[in-house]
């Protein structure tokens, strides 16, 4: 294991998800470059395990449909949704994607919207409706990254959405591998749809990423939500295995910012300052 | 780390990989480069990243100008590999310069030859002048491994194989048929062999001289890659990837210089309309309305590379559900004219400014003669369709150097029978035409120019000499060509909020209000087109705009705040 960040490997990172690990079935899974075992016994228990002689149990948790593990010491507990304890809504997985990227990677694409209407064409872009809006972004007293007032055209917003809408989204990175959207919901001005990233470091330049979509129900299939889900990330995942470097680069000269990204940038320095170096390549001095 | 090597030219594509609009991707010591050959033949070879986010321009989209990156849209230009377009930001892109990364590039033999810091000229082929290029093959092993097994090559009986200075094997025949092969080292362990033939082959002939090769190499290539799978591996080579230019790391401030760009429209069609001329259609993003204009006005076109230009309107009354510019391509372009006749294309977004109008049209003459000169058309089109469709009277003299010079013919066409055109005149032969085309001066008669600054001085000249009124003489330039005098300091007092400013040295008017919160609008920033015009109290004025006509400069009661000063120490404007 090349990791030795604390601020990563004392938190807590999803393994599995609970739905699709049967009674009796042993699956072997990575994080940070460490083999980890995920196995329910015929009565229905769960254990994690490393990959060392003795099997030794790791720590455990099941929430949100998914199974959790912590490879150091947890310093913080797994974040706490409130949108995945109202009733009305579907929570729902979006399936596990690998993806052959650093999971910062993946969650600075989630982050953007400039890429709306070139890769989720029809979806949640469509040319020529192309301009980001100024928005606002700030680093929270408890450490998190918020954007707000994120405007963008969309022709189909979600799978209920009719012709085009101006959404508006905010987006939250609460831990370097999770990250977060409230988004308007179409029937609903007032209401909120959010997305949930839990990224599995898989390697530095690997991730496993599971989605958790919390929707409000009226109007909307859950079958559809999940396959919108894969429908949206599917578009991501070639374009984001086919980046220069595969690890997210902190130096300020490796890419070209621009007014759009300002949320990336802040979110960089955010990884820069809690000296994040799996996954990430260093800023130069 | 820097070889030998890297100085070297090397093959590394052959050239039927480049077919119309395809981007292919390479890799040469460990650098892989996105390859494309734009419509104009011209042969790109660039690192395979997008300088935004890193993503492979190998899947990027060529249009046969530009290279289209698949993630943001960002457009690389042909050749210089610049950043012409960024979707996120139509307003006020970059005024930066963005530019890839781009690697030296030659064709010949059929291949498509590099090298990061590639000198001197791609190796002789002394008699292979007449050639063949054989089908590339790729194998695992390293460069210098194939190329110590290349000397045992052997497509035909008593060949004999001797390495050249530069690396590559020429093996020889009996028969005197030759082949050189090139070792492309595209990583320590994964090379390509690309060879040429020493004849040129057809038909079923050439089949079958790639395939004897292709089949021989194929075969020593799995003997080179069984004996490389017993060395030990090399490590990768690291192609580190550059910086980008430290002024590329803030980013942009949003543009405030109260040139305002209100407006986003797309470009719904893009056409040649006379020689060195192109005409944009410009369509609201959404609905099917655009802000009302008048005949005569113009819109700012904010530009992807910061600069900011003013285009007639030639649309006919009524017609808001699109604009129509022309654009000329000036010859010594600061890269306003360039831009768009270069890089904006059908579908961008452009951002544009609502219309003004400082150039307006009366209505209640008569008569109404419109002089036109070249490009200056524009302006005059959009009032001479509004009179015609009101079937008011006038004549329309457009200025040409030849036929094919005529833009917006279709236009013209509207009002074929009041338009005159005059092709191909000398200076004085245009001043005689003028003469007699403004020889009736008269009550309810104007007449608007509209040209090159000499054919507008000489029409104005003669319009006076006639006995034509300021009044009736209505102009608008394209550029101020006065040269501008902002050497002296001086007071401005703002009569409506009682403050009291210093214009120094080497600021305009314009800048200081500014700068001290006072938004004034303005345009062409050089005096031509009287966006920034301002009222005049008290105090002498320094005129140097081409704008305010000669009774108007006398009377001394507006400035163009852009560029004109003050003659006295102070002037009180009507702010």
């Amino acid at each position: 294991m090349t990791c030795d960040n604390k601020i990563l490997l004392n938190d807590w990172h999803v393994v599995a998800e609970a739905d699709l690990l049967a009674f009796g079935d042993v699956q072997r899974t990575v994080l940070f470059e460490e083999p980890v075992y995920v196995s329910r016994d015929e009565d229905g228990g769960i254990t994690v395990r490393r990959n060392t002689a003795d099997g030794a149990k790791l720590p455990l948790q099941e929430k949100y449909g998914f199974i959790w593990t912590c490879l150091g010491a947890p310093e913080r507990d797994i974040i706490h949704v409130p949108e995945a304890f109202e009733p009305d809504r579907y929570l729902v997985s979006g399936g596990s994607f690998g993806v052959k990227v650093s999971g910062l990677r993946v969650v600075e694409n989630f982050l953007d919207m400039g890429h709306f209407p070139f890769v989720h064409t029809g979806w949640l872009g469509e040319e020529p409706h192309t301009e980001v809006q100024p928005y606002e972004v700030e680093l929270t007293k408890d450490d998190e990254i918020i954007a707000s007032e994120c405007y963008f055209y969309q022709p189909q917003a979600s799978p209920t959405a009719e012709g085009g809408i101006m959404v508006e989204y905010t987006y939250r990175v609460y831990r370097p591998y999770t990250v977060a959207l409230y988004k308007t919901n179409p029937t609903y001005p007032d209401r909120n749809d959010y997305i949930v990233l839990f990224v599995q470091p898989v390697g530095p330049e690997d991730c496993i990423v599971h989605p958790y979509l919390c929707y409000v129900k009226d109007g909307m299939e859950e079958d559809t939500l999940r396959w919108f889900m894969q429908l949206i990330f599917a578009q991501d995942k070639p374009i984001l295995e086919n980046q220069i470097p595969r690890k997210l680069p902190l130096d300020p000269r490796a890419e070209t910012p621009i007014r759009a990204d300002k949320v990336a940038i802040l979110y960089r320095r955010w990884l820069r300052d809690h000296q994040v170096t799996f996954g990430t390549l260093p800023a130069v001095a | 780390m820097t070889t030998e090597l890297h100085s070297q030219w090397i093959p590394i594509a052959s050239s039927s990989d480049l077919p119309l609009r395809h981007v292919y991707q390479a890799k040469l010591l460990g650098r892989e480069f996105a390859v494309w050959r734009a419509d104009d033949g011209y042969v790109n070879i660039w690192e395979n990243r997008c300088l935004h986010r890193g993503v492979r321009l190998s899947i990027g989209i060529n249009d046969g100008r530009e290279l289209k990156c698949q993630y943001h849209g960002w457009r690389y230009a042909n050749r210089t590999a610049g950043c012409t377009y960024i979707p996120a930001h139509p307003a006020d892109a970059p005024a930066r310069t963005i530019c890839n990364n781009t690697y030296p590039a030659q064709e010949a033999h059929g291949l498509v030859w590099c090298g990061e810091q590639a000198v001197g000229e791609i190796p002789a082929l002394d008699g292979f002048e007449t050639a063949t290029t054989l089908r590339p093959i790729p194998i695992n092993a390293p460069r210098d491994f194939v190329i110590e097994a290349l000397t045992c090559y052997s497509m035909a009986d008593g060949c004999a194989g001797l390495v050249n200075e530069d690396g590559s094997v020429t093996v020889t025949a009996g028969d005197g048929s030759a082949v050189r092969l090139f070792v492309q080292p595209c990583d320590s362990n994964h090379s390509v062999i690309r060879g040429v033939v020493n004849r040129a082959a057809q038909g079923a002939d050439h089949i079958a001289l790639l395939r004897t090769h292709s089949q021989a190499l194929s075969a020593l290539r799995r003997k080179i890659e069984a004996q490389a799978a017993q060395l030990e591996a090399l490590e990768p080579m690291s192609a580190p990837i550059g910086r980008v230019a430290e002024d590329l790391v803030d980013i942009p401030a949003a543009s405030t210089d109260g040139r305002n760009a209100d407006l986003r429209v797309q470009v719904a069609a893009k056409e040649r309309t006379a020689e060195g001329i192109v005409s944009l259609r410009l369509e609201p993003l959404t609905g099917s309305r655009l802000p009302t204009f008048q005949p005569g006005a113009h819109i700012d076109v904010h530009l992807q590379n910061g600069l900011v230009r003013q285009y007639s309107l030639t649309n006919g009354p009524g017609e808001t559900d699109h604009y129509t510019i022309g654009v000329k391509r000036e010859p010594d372009s600061r890269g306003g004219s360039t831009a768009i006749h270069d890089s904006v294309q059908k579908g961008d977004v452009l951002a544009i400014s609502v219309p003004r109008n400082n150039f307006p049209l009366r209505r209640d003459a008569v008569n109404t003669i419109f002089v036109a000169g070249g490009i200056g058309v524009t302006p005059l089109l959009s009032m001479a369709r509004t009179l015609n469709s009101q079937n008011l009277g006038f004549e329309f003299h457009y200025f040409v150097q030849s036929d094919e010079h005529v833009a917006f013919k279709q236009a013209i066409g509207e009002f074929e029978q009041a338009a005159s055109l005059h092709k191909g005149l000398s200076p004085d032969e245009t001043v005689a035409v003028l003469r007699k085309v403004l020889a009736e001066p008269g009550h309810a008669r104007h007449i608007y120019i509209c040209g090159p600054g000499p054919m507008l001085e000489a029409a104005r000249q003669v319009a006076s000499n006639c006995g034509w009124s300021d009044e009736a003489v209505h102009f608008e330039y394209f550029k101020n060509t006065v040269e501008l005098d902002d050497s002296n300091s001086f007071e401005i007092d703002l009569a409506r909020s009682a403050v009291t400013l210093t214009v120094p040295a080497g600021q305009t008017i314009l800048e200081v209000l500014r700068e001290n919160g006072i938004n004034m609008g303005s345009s062409c920033e050089q005096g031509a087109c009287g966006t920034c015009r301002c009222g005049v109290i008290e105090g002498d004025v320094l005129h140097q705009d081409v704008y305010l006509s000669d009774s108007e400069k006398a009377e001394g009661k507006s400035i163009m705040t852009c560029v004109s000063r003050a003659k006295s120490d102070r002037l009180i404007l009507d702010i």
